[in-house]
């Protein structure tokens, strides 16, 4: 039996139970992405706002975000907290503020200052030149931002496992524990995909979420119909 | 400068009244100690006149002018259109009423051009219908044909071609007052010069009051009913452009101005201003015999032994010899060419210097669309010239 066959027999063994872990992985990653993407989008356009100060703010939590490992963030929690999904839930989702946050910062400080100017002088209040004018430009970036934390978010969930949140983790550190590697492989596979699978999609919707206008600017275009 | 014209076929009377505007005693500090950069100017702009605000950089132009749609907050000071304080409307209502072009033009990149022009008639609450409507009427005023421009983006269009759009965009809302904050300072000079004719055109079409600041001083004597100089933030003088030629207040003035302003004040007149020469015009399309006959009977004089065909909608095709109609039964449609081909809105300086580069002897005027209305060379405009120094 080849060792593909046997992860395949442990992924479904009912005692590992494959698809439940997929399916609680799923749950915790895009519960912290929803979260973190509603902090990253708020932090970002406030910290865009605020002005010069605020950028400083941001890059320092950027680059900060990518220094501290995420377990050890789930270990710091895990002390005040009791084990189990949210101590994950929110050290996944601390994990993905920094990529939004910047891009959303990035974004909205990146629209033309001649289209923000004019939408001001045309009588549009600040609320709208945000709404109308700034978010629309900014959402590709936002998105992209989106796209890195899933990514890192499906990744790092692994760990979850160790602070009894479940997840796909829980397979692999089995395996680990009895040195079965098609144990392993079955948590560790399909953490892969799921990985994979996030980034596809993500860059799906970023292509969505491009306004034609600027995919012209890009020369991303594809050819108008001449109607 | 001429009075308006009547508003063309078509399009009724200009809806919205140009509206007075008066500033006074107009002063921003930006910090508390520091200089003023608008230090209390005061001056009244006539209902429909255009205002060029000049002068050199940082002598707080667009300070003034962004005072006017308060962008900025003045320090102290007034302004008032028609009799009422700016200070009455809340700053997106009166934003609304007030057509803003600046030189950046800022269209919003993700929406479409007639997207963009409808900005501010959605603003305003306009339905559908209207707005659409309204679209239309302005894309086909600055000349882009409302079905093939009208869902392009701006990524799309030319610079001079999005230069318009921001100007259709500034006037859909049909605001008595128009800012513009040096429009066509980045496109080349030859879009330049369009675009100021057509803007032109415009403003005789549907008058509007409108504060230009330029740092041009040939488009500020081109554009301008009256010329503010400024000068750190005050006014120096502020005047027709004839006067400011003839008469510079001071040396500051005169500097700015410029030593060559007799050939400055050829921008002061325009075609439309001078007796042109009748040209010799034929119609594609018209029966050869009955040419011959009105060259005949002397009813059709040939310059320099060529006539100009025009197409049947009386715009100018091209040049050709008497003797290239020998044989022909109708006026051939095109060969050869008629440039330079000179809107009647043109300022004799730009004439001067269109037909000087084409080589040719004569330039063809045409009137609003572009029909034929004579020729003009330049015996035409010495002769211009000389009128003036003969009444001074
Ligand atoms: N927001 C601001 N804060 C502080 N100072 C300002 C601000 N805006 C303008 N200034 C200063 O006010 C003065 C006038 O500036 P303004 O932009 O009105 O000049 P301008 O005549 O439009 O110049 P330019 O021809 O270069 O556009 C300048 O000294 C400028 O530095
Ligand atoms: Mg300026």
């Amino acid at each position: 039996m080849s060792l593909l066959q046997e992860t395949w027999q442990a992924y479904t063994d009912p005692l590992n139970d494959g698809w439940g872990r997929t399916v609680e992985h799923i749950r915790l990653s895009l519960t912290a992405l929803a979260l973190a993407t509603v902090a990253g989008v708020v932090l970002g356009i406030t910290a865009a706002k605020v002005g010069r100060g605020a950028a400083v703010v941001v890059v320092t939590i950027g680059n900060l975000g990518r220094m501290v490992p995420t377990l050890a963030i789930i270990g710091i929690i895990v002390v005040f907290f009791p084990l189990g999904f949210w101590p994950a839930a929110i050290g996944l989702f601390l994990l993905g503020i920094p990529p939004i946050l910047v891009n959303a910062y990035t974004g909205i400080r990146d629209v033309d200052p001649g289209a923000r100017e004019a939408s001001r002088g045309m009588g549009l209040s600040r609320r709208q030149v945000l709404t109308r004018v700034e978010l629309p430009l900014a959402l590709p970036l936002i998105v992209a931002g989106v796209r890195t934390s899933a990514v890192e978010i499906v990744a790092t969930a692994t760990l979850a496992g160790l602070v009894g949140a479940g997840g796909l983790g829980v397979l692999v550190l089995a395996g680990l524990g009895n040195n079965q590697t098609e144990v392993i492989l079955a948590g560790a596979i399909p953490v892969a995909i799921l990985a994979v699978l996030a980034e596809l999609v993500f860059a799906g919707a970023e292509r969505l979420a491009t306004p034609r206008g600027l995919r012209i600017t890009r020369g991303l275009a594809t050819q108008r119909g001449t109607a | 400068m001429a009075a308006l014209d009547p508003a063309p076929p078509g399009r009724g009377p200009a809806e919205v009244a140009a509206g007075v505007l008066e500033l006074s005693d107009l002063t921003k500090r930006f910090s508390a100690h520091g200089r003023a950069a608008v230090d209390g100017i005061s001056l009244t702009v006539p209902a429909g006149e255009v205002c060029v605000l000049i002068g050199p950089s940082g002598c707080g132009k667009t300070t003034a002018m962004r005072m006017i749609n308060r962008l900025i907050e003045p320090t102290s000071g007034d302004i008032r259109l028609d009799g009422r304080s700016v200070r009455d409307f809340s700053p997106h209502q009166l934003r609304r009423r007030i057509g803003y072009v600046i030189q950046q033009v800022g269209l919003m990149p993700h929406l479409t051009v007639a997207a963009n022009v409808a900005t501010v008639p959605r603003l305003l609450g306009w339905d559908r219908e209207r707005t659409r409507a309204r679209t239309r009427e302005l894309l086909d005023l600055i000349g882009l044909d409302p079905d093939e421009y009208g869902p392009r983006y701006p990524a799309e269009l030319s610079g001079g071609q999005q230069q318009r759009v921001g100007l259709a965009r500034a006037l859909a809302g049909d605001p008595p007052l128009m800012l513009m904050d040096e429009p066509f300072s980045a496109v080349d000079p030859i879009t330049r010069e369009r675009l100021q004719n057509d803007f032109l055109r415009l403003h005789r079409a549907v008058p509007k009051t409108v504060v230009f600041v330029s740092h041009d001083i040939d488009e500020a004597v081109k554009m301008g009913d009256r010329v503010a100089v400024m000068r750190e933030g005050r006014i120096v003088q502020y005047a027709p452009p004839a006067e400011l030629l003839a008469r510079p207040a001071d040396d500051f003035v005169a500097d700015f101005v410029g030593a060559d302003r007799a050939l400055k004040s050829l921008s002061l007149t325009r075609l439309e201003d001078l007796d042109l020469l009748p040209a010799p015009l034929v119609r594609a399309g018209d029966e050869v015999a009955a040419v011959r006959a009105r060259l005949e009977s002397g009813e059709l004089e040939p310059l320099g032994g060529t006539v100009l065909v025009v197409d049947p909608g009386g715009r100018p095709a091209a040049w050709i010899p008497v003797a290239r109609l020998e044989g022909q039964v109708r006026v051939p449609a095109d060969a050869g060419q008629a440039d330079p081909v000179l809107d009647r809105i043109t300022t004799l300086r730009d004439a001067l210097s269109a037909i000087l580069e084409s080589g040719a002897a004569y330039g063809t005027v045409v009137d609003g669309e572009g029909r034929v209305t004579g020729l003009v060379g330049l015996d035409e405009i010495g002769r211009a010239i000389r009128r003036p120094a003969e009444v001074a």
